[in-house]
């Protein structure tokens, strides 16, 4: 049943995706073709496809780990930014712009950043209680403020016509595309790599089993003296570490320099990504595929159809808001209730 | 005249296992009718049947006569059939009253509500605070809530699952009163039980049940309890062997002068606690829920830590700032009063609960989980202990309440620990386990270790504990030689009679306080 439900939401979502078109006055079948298989029907498309569905999955893969604990940081955008920003700064400024070693410095720095922005909810939240959910979110409107600075500003590049961005990275700081007609680049690895440790980690790994533990029973987790306060560090820096890092595969991916807008909103989709994922390793490959999806697919329609931007964005709502319907619809049963005979039995009991 | 209740041919069969198979009994108005028979009988399922929380697959329900057709829980209370469960179905969150309004499903006034609460509690004896919180209740009070709530719908047949477990000997003789007087008043009571001199002493009739099948109907008066045994268990009862105790010189456990705040409003504080448990010797705990024990019990597990390292000794080792996994390392397994949630992870399989503590045990290495070595951790336990479940990949809620419980206290007996600490070890737990696991106690503490036994059941105490302690409103009595005592000065000490200098007049705990 847990299975079946990211499965009955996505239905319901090309079902009302189809009368949202309608109502735009486009014919639905040929819209959702345009959406949904049009994007994928070329190279080009399959790459940009992987392209972005790596980020969403390698975050959502960090952010599940904290999910399974009842950590729930919703600033990965935030970290993302951060791990962008430091990874760039390295890429930048580094005295050596050809050292072989300037990729594995600005993975580093991307994840060390990503953590670090983390680490102050995490701080917050272990030492005295403050709702990581209301901090990771506000962190990240700091982030995005920083980034918007930098590049408006110290970082930004002298010959770059004032426009607010930085230069372009150096060839050695950038995941060369397998093939220079496409974009993919060798750090969707990164995201291979990260979906098999999220496995080991939460499936087989006493870590990760006392965190899903804290997750599921606190007191148990107590009886046990499973730490809270690890569960927490733990669930926050590995989705700080994940978001740093895709912020940097970002950085010296597709973008090669930093501007004011550099994720279309990469953090808080993988949020999405976890939960169809049903926060396990193999689901949130499927769901960032998915999502990926849609970004493309809103990106396509936009441009062929004239439809407008949002669009994405609806549909990434009506996906997360259908799939916690049929949760809940899965665990509870709706029932009229008639009101009247207690009262007249609550009479009787005097 | 009808009976109130009868049941015909009632068969329920659940993959794998056929809970129950044939099954008729019929109750009069106002009759007191026992159920009784092991863990896993069929027992909660014929009860959810009556009550219609489950479906039969065949059979017919009449209910004064009238066969109940569509059966669901609404029906049943429209029908005036009230149930207490095992398992509490309690919000935890929000106050008694709120929790009753909740289950009323009709308008209500709160506070006149409250008052009807209190009233109705008090006449029954089981005084309870209508504003106070559900999650800072023990489990006792819990039960008083549940109770009360079933009373407040003037129900006309009464299904109560094993009531007496928390109570008091005066409680229980106050709770019968109550439950006669009902009965005088024409409202039919089920009453599930193990206690058998407690079936004989309340009920009119009896229906006993082994593995989903009716073995025997008596009257219970007329009965004797070893006939009744005979027919729950289908064979010869186990027999306990308490052989003497040698403790040992130096104590295991060490508590002294231990005072600690209660953790919220309606907690009980401690007052300067000092005893000790030595190897080779099992000390019982004995009071009334609501007295201190879980403050003392979360001190001593380690989920509570105290400022004072050395108040608690485990070892020589003072341990009153280590974590609960740092004294288990010192040698200590606990078995905590609730099992789901707190013992095991409710959504967790066997063998993944089995990690819970057993990490030490080979269950865990270089970081990763073990899981053959945890599965067969979980399957020796099910076997040595004849848990049923259908093997250590079922999940910890699927089990019934006994037999989840003989799974937490065989994996802690299962860590071969110097020092044991068990709350509540057989509540709900049929007669053949529950001997089974006090006998399973006692062997471990003849074997050296120290075992410190919390419980309400005064029974149990006398049956497997060298020396005994009484907790009330906090304070821990001095030790009291099994042999020496007896039950009512036990029951007088749990009631703070020959203690009260000064906590009769704080009236701080007259919840705590009633018999």
């Amino acid at each position: 049943m847990r299975i079946a439900a990211p499965v009955v939401a996505a239905i319901l979502t090309l079902a009302v995706g189809s009368i949202f078109f309608a109502s735009l006055g486009h014919d639905p079948l040929p819209t959702l073709y345009a959406f949904f298989v049009e994007p994928l029907n070329s190279m080009n498309g399959l790459s940009e496809w992987l392209l972005k569905a790596s980020p969403l999955i390698l975050i959502a893969c960090g952010l599940a780990v904290g999910f399974r604990a009842n950590v729930w940081n919703i600033g990965a955008e935030g970290q993302f930014t951060m791990g962008a920003v430091a990874a760039s700064g390295v890429g930048l400024f580094w005295p050596n712009p050809e050292s072989a070693l300037l990729l594995p410095l600005m993975f580093v720095a991307g994840m060390g950043a990503g953590m670090a922005w983390a680490a102050i909810p995490a701080f917050l939240r272990a030492r005295m209680n403050t709702n990581e959910i209301l901090v990771t979110l506000m962190m990240t409107y700091i982030a995005t403020l920083f980034l918007s600075y930098l590049v408006h500003g110290p970082w930004r590049d002298p010959a770059g016509f004032n426009y607010p961005q930085t230069a372009l990275l150096p060839a050695a700081a950038m995941f060369g595309p397998f093939d220079p007609a496409y974009r993919l680049n060798p750090s969707i690895f990164i995201t291979i790599v990260a979906v098999f440790l999220m496995w080991l980690f939460t499936d087989r790994s006493f870590l990760g089993y006392k965190m899903s533990v804290s997750g599921a029973a606190p007191l148990a987790a107590r009886y046990a003296g499973f730490r809270e306060s690890a569960a927490v560090w733990i669930g926050l820096l590995a989705g700080g570490a994940a978001a740093g890092v895709a912020g940097m595969a970002e950085a010296a991916g597709p973008l090669g320099q930093l501007s004011p807008q550099i994720s279309p909103g990469y953090g808080f989709a993988a949020i999405i990504v976890a939960f169809i994922g049903r926060l396990n390793a193999f689901g949130i490959v499927l769901g960032g595929l998915l999502m990926s999806l849609l970004f493309l697919g809103g990106e396509g329609v936009q441009m062929t159809l004239g439809l407008p931007s949002a669009l994405t964005r609806i549909f990434q709502g009506i996906l997360l808001f259908f799939l916690l319907a049929a949760d809940f619809f899965i665990f509870y049963r709706v029932r009229l209730v008639r009101p009247a005979r207690d009262a007249h039995a609550l009479e009787t009991a005097r | 005249m009808h009976p109130r209740l009868e049941l015909r041919n009632i068969c329920k069969r659940y993959p794998g296992v056929i809970a129950n198979d044939d099954v008729s009994l019929s109750i009069q108005p106002g009759e007191i009718h026992a159920v009784l028979g092991e863990n896993g009988a069929g027992k909660s399922t014929l009860m959810k049947i009556i009550y219609g929380a489950a479906q039969a697959d065949s059979g017919e329900i009449f209910c004064d006569g009238n066969p109940i057709a569509a059966h669901n829980p609404a029906m049943s209370r429209s029908l005036g059939i009230e149930m207490v469960y095992q398992h509490f179905a309690l919000f935890e969150s929000v106050s008694v009253v709120e929790n009753i309004a909740l289950s009323t499903s009709s308008a209500f006034h709160l506070p006149s509500l409250a008052d009807k609460i209190r009233e109705l509690s008090l006449r029954y004896g089981m005084p309870i605070d209508p504003h106070r919180q559900v999650h800072d209740l023990s489990v006792g009070e819990r039960q008083r809530v549940e109770i009360v709530r079933c009373l407040l719908q003037a129900p006309k047949l009464l299904i109560l699952d094993e009531p007496t477990s928390v109570l008091t000997p005066q409680a229980v003789v106050k709770l019968f009163e109550t439950l006669r007087q009902l009965a005088a008043e024409g409202c039919s009571i089920v009453y599930i039980s193990h206690k058998l001199d407690e079936v004989q002493e309340l009920c009119d009739s009896a229906t006993v049940l082994r593995n989903g099948k009716v073995t025997g109907t008596a009257r219970p008066k007329e009965t004797t309890s070893l006939e009744l045994a005979r027919m729950m268990v289908g064979s010869k009862l186990p027999e306990m062997h308490v052989s003497p105790s040698v403790p040992t010189e130096k104590p295991v456990l060490e508590v002294r002068n231990l005072s600690a705040k209660a953790r919220d409003h309606f907690g009980v504080d401690l007052e300067d606690v000092s005893f000790a448990v030595h190897g080779g010797e099992i000390v019982g705990l004995a009071g009334v829920s609501g007295n201190g024990q879980a403050e003392l019990i979360a001190l001593l597990s380690g989920e509570r830590t105290h400022e004072q390292s050395d108040a608690i000794r485990i070892g020589g080792t003072a341990a009153a700032r280590l974590r609960p996994d740092e004294r288990r390392k010192l040698g200590l397994a606990f078995v905590p009063e609730e099992r789901l949630g707190r013992g095991a992870v409710p959504s967790h399989t066997l063998w993944e609960n089995t990690v819970l503590t057993a990490h030490r045990f080979g269950t865990v290495r270089n970081g990763l989980v073990n899981r053959r070595k945890a599965s067969g951790f979980a399957a020796g336990i099910i076997d040595r202990f004849k848990v049923k479940a259908s093997g250590p990949g079922a999940t910890a809620q699927s089990l019934s309440g006994g037999n989840l419980q003989k799974f937490i206290v065989g994996r802690e007996i299962a860590l071969a620990p110097k020092l044991l600490i068990v709350s509540q070890p057989t509540w709900g737990v049929d007669v053949g386990a529950s001997a089974f696991i006090r006998q399973t106690i006692l062997d471990l503490s003849r074997a050296g270790a120290a075992v410190l036994v919390v419980s309400e059941e005064l029974d149990e105490l006398f049956e497997i504990c060298d020396r005994l302690l009484v907790i009330c409103q906090g304070r821990v009595s001095p030790p009291l030689m099994r042999k020496t005592t007896d039950r009512e000065e036990i029951g007088l000490l749990m009631t703070g009679r020959t203690m009260s200098k000064d906590t009769m007049a704080s009236g701080s705990g007259d919840v705590a306080l009633q018999d």
